[in-house]
């Protein structure tokens, strides 16, 4: 593969897959595996694993919430890079698990560990790998919604826009306002499902507005949220998860 | 205090979204609040302002971590301005302060300018009932006095009326003609004010910053309402919260810098008064009497909860009300009490009590974009999700809530997410029993308690025939 660089067959990555992926977008899963496979990752995929806890720590529950955290540290130990293809459970290990493990001396200390090997997919590839053309080719007009904790949390803006540039035939359309909330929030989307979706007919227009073909997210939460929509409504385009975008090897929307 | 309907957000925030006028409103106004901010933003450029925030947290933190000695040093400065000083542990202490100012005064007519603080006391209310009258003379304040309601956002309390509903109003209290020219309706204010300035007999104000070395307040206007409040009538008495103290004038060039741009995306507002004391013998006007009424209502237990404390840092820009998605979408008067959007969900259930305000930290989807517009750097999603950890489950000092079949569920969801074995065990029984209902891998309707209404207006995915986990075991797992 061109751009390949020295060494990147030995770089050992674990897969933080998400329950929501695991149980709802399995193809997305599979998505992710194919682009890292093909840049000469070597992927894990610990078993054992099932929810970061965010759900619970978002809804208050924190004892619950630190449960499955200690669980999940159990289930990263080591130190593989571990990869995840969303921006929120990203950030929930990233950014939420020092503050579930403040008096927990310990527990924090591997969280920290943990948070320092732990990247998002789009982040992954740009950062670590230093890749930016993954070999794939799709003919379509492609806008991307920043998903709000990989943007405000994780800090990840460019590198999922440039993976977008450098797939063959892919136009990438801004649309306005890109950087705003779809309106999922979890919890708050089942709570308050008329506020939630007021915000998300913004985005929907925003999209449609931009003709795109597809538009791309790294979130499942925000694919569920806004391809919830966009299918009961017979919208044009399409929701599609960037490992899924990167994942294609000449094919239409 | 005034009145707390916190509790009714759930249907007071669909009302707000079924109002198509109110709606049309907000999504003009509210947006354009938030890009004049971004463009001054801009125009200061990203480091300049970023060192501004960061400046501005650490003389907050300071100021906070000592705030009783600079407390007693705004007592002392005041005091040796000429001015007095008074500590009210609560609303209705500053309300009962304000009071006998008055009576002892015989004041018959108060002038004011705009105070959030004053919002929070109730005060008018106060006034009105022992036969004195307070008149708002911030135009929008003015508004929403003729209109009985209370602000509708930090520093626009009249954003949700249009042209037409303020001639309307106009029309009705002060009998004058109808007109849509915004000019008009601003002349006629004027005049109807100018007259109360002229013979009221004391004025109250809020204060932006109250500096402690010189006991000196900051006001920012853009009506040259608090210029008049200030210098006309012969008591003059201000409001302010005890968190609104900064260290020394020197401090205001950092604030002075964040304030009006966070919130109207002015470089500086019309109005920047300076006061904190009677007139000299030397002014030619000015208050003979100043008093300052420095409020707790709720601020020192917020000060010694660390978990919280920054939110004392608030300086009421209003910048996070402009950029939430859900203050865009429902307005202020959805949340209840003085404070709305991110902030007011953190302050409501702080200074009034969870009991009232629980509803208010979960009304966020937790973007996170007001963190990024706060400029003393407020880490509000954090502060919400502590919140909603006291709300639920209970800690500091206060009674967890959660509703007993909302708890049944989340203990449901837990145990079937407890192992992986437990995971797929749930899965299997979700594939079934989602069978009635699950078309095309879409679910149309959720017909479950607490959950259908996701599926109103969006489908939900289904539980797909095999999950990752069974995809890799099966294929993936041997490359």
């Amino acid at each position: 593969m061109h751009q390949t660089r020295r060494g990147r067959q030995s770089i050992k990555a674990s897969l933080f897959i998400t329950c929501t992926i695991d149980q709802f977008y399995p193809q997305v899963g599979e998505a992710v595996v194919k682009v890292l496979r093909r840049l000469g990752v070597d992927v894990n995929f610990p078993e054992a694993q099932t929810c970061c806890g965010q759900p619970f720590f978002n809804g208050g529950y924190r004892q619950e919430a630190k449960d499955l955290a200690r669980r999940f540290l159990d289930v990263f130990d080591g130190n593989d890079y571990v990869i995840v293809p969303s921006g929120s459970c990203g950030s929930m290990v990233r950014s939420f698990y020092s503050e579930l493990f403040a008096d927990d001396a310990d527990a924090l200390a591997r969280a920290e560990d943990l948070a320092s090997r732990t990247y998002e997919f789009s982040e992954f590839i740009v950062n670590v790998l230093e890749v930016t053309d993954v070999g794939a080719s799709f003919a379509g007009k492609v806008t991307y919604h920043d998903a709000c904790h990989l943007l405000r949390e994780l800090h990840v803006e460019d590198q999922p826009r440039s993976l977008i540039q450098a797939v063959k035939g892919v136009e990438l359309v801004e649309m306005e306002a890109s950087q705003a909330c779809c309106g999922f929030g979890g919890l708050f989307s089942v709570k308050f499902p008329h506020i939630s979706t007021a915000i998300l007919d913004s985005k929907l227009q925003s999209i449609e507005a931009s003709g795109a073909d597809v538009v791309v997210a790294n979130d499942s939460g925000c694919l569920m949220q806004m391809g919830g929509a966009m299918s009961r409504r017979n919208m044009k385009a399409k929701p599609m998860h960037l490992a899924e975008l990167l994942a294609q090897e000449g094919g239409r929307a | 205090m005034s009145e707390v309907k916190s509790k009714e957000f759930q249907s007071a925030s669909k009302a707000a979204l079924n109002d198509k006028g109110l709606q049309r409103l907000l999504g003009r106004v509210v947006h354009g609040f938030a890009d004049l901010r971004d463009a001054a933003v801009e125009e200061v450029t990203e480091p300049v302002w970023e060192q501004l925030r960061e400046r501005a947290r650490s003389i907050k933190q300071q100021t906070l971590a000592n705030l009783d000695y600079y407390l007693e040093l705004v007592d002392k400065s005041v005091t040796r301005n000429g001015g007095h000083v008074h500590f009210a542990k609560d609303a209705d202490e500053a309300n009962k302060i304000v009071l006998e100012i008055a009576k002892r005064h015989d004041v018959k007519r108060v002038v004011k300018s705009k105070s959030m603080v004053s919002e929070e006391m109730g005060i008018n209310q106060v006034l009105e009932a022992n036969g004195i009258e307070p008149v708002e003379t911030d135009l929008g304040e003015y508004i929403i006095q003729l209109a009985k309601e209370t602000p509708f956002h930090i520093i626009a309390p009249a954003l949700h009326k249009s042209r037409e509903q303020v001639s309307d109003l106009f029309h009705d209290w002060l009998k004058s003609q109808p007109t849509n020219e915004i000019e008009e309706l601003c002349r006629i204010a004027r005049d109807e004010l100018r007259d109360k300035f002229a013979t009221a007999d004391m004025g109250i104000t809020g204060a932006n910053f109250i500096v402690a070395e010189t006991g000196t307040v900051m006001l920012v206007t853009n009506e040259g309402n608090g210029r008049m409040t200030t210098s006309a009538p012969r008591v003059l008495v201000t409001l302010a919260g005890m968190e609104k103290v900064v260290p020394a004038l020197e401090d205001l060039a950092t604030f002075i810098r964040l304030l009006p741009r966070s919130a109207t995306g002015q470089r500086i507002s019309a109005y920047t008064t300076f006061l904190g004391g009677p007139r000299s013998a030397t002014d030619e006007d000015g208050p003979e009497e100043y008093h300052l009424v420095l409020v707790d209502n709720g601020r020192m237990n917020v000060l010694k909860d660390p978990e919280m404390r920054e939110v004392l840092q608030c300086i009421r820009c209003g910048a996070c009300l402009n950029t939430c998605p859900v203050y865009q979408k429902v307005g202020g008067h959805a949340y209840g009490w003085v404070y709305s959007g991110p902030i007011g969900a953190i302050l409501t259930p702080l200074l009034v009590g969870m009991d009232e305000g629980k509803e208010l930290p979960f009304a966020s989807s937790l973007c996170g974009a007001c963190k990024d517009v706060c400029p003393v750097k407020i880490d509000i999603p954090r502060l919400l999700l502590r919140l909603r950890g006291r709300a639920t489950e209970g800690g500091n000092g206060v009674k967890g809530s959660a509703p007993w079949i909302q708890k049944l569920m989340v203990r449901r969801w837990f145990s079937s997410v407890k192992t992986r074995q437990a995971m797929n065990r749930s899965a299997k029984l979700g594939r079934l029993l989602q069978r009635p209902v699950a078309r095309g891998g879409r679910i149309k309707r959720i017909p479950l308690p607490m959950v259908s209404g996701w599926t109103q207006q969006r489908d939900f995915p289904a539980l797909a025939p095999k999950s990752f986990s069974e995809v890799w075991r099966d294929s993936l797992d041997k490359p």
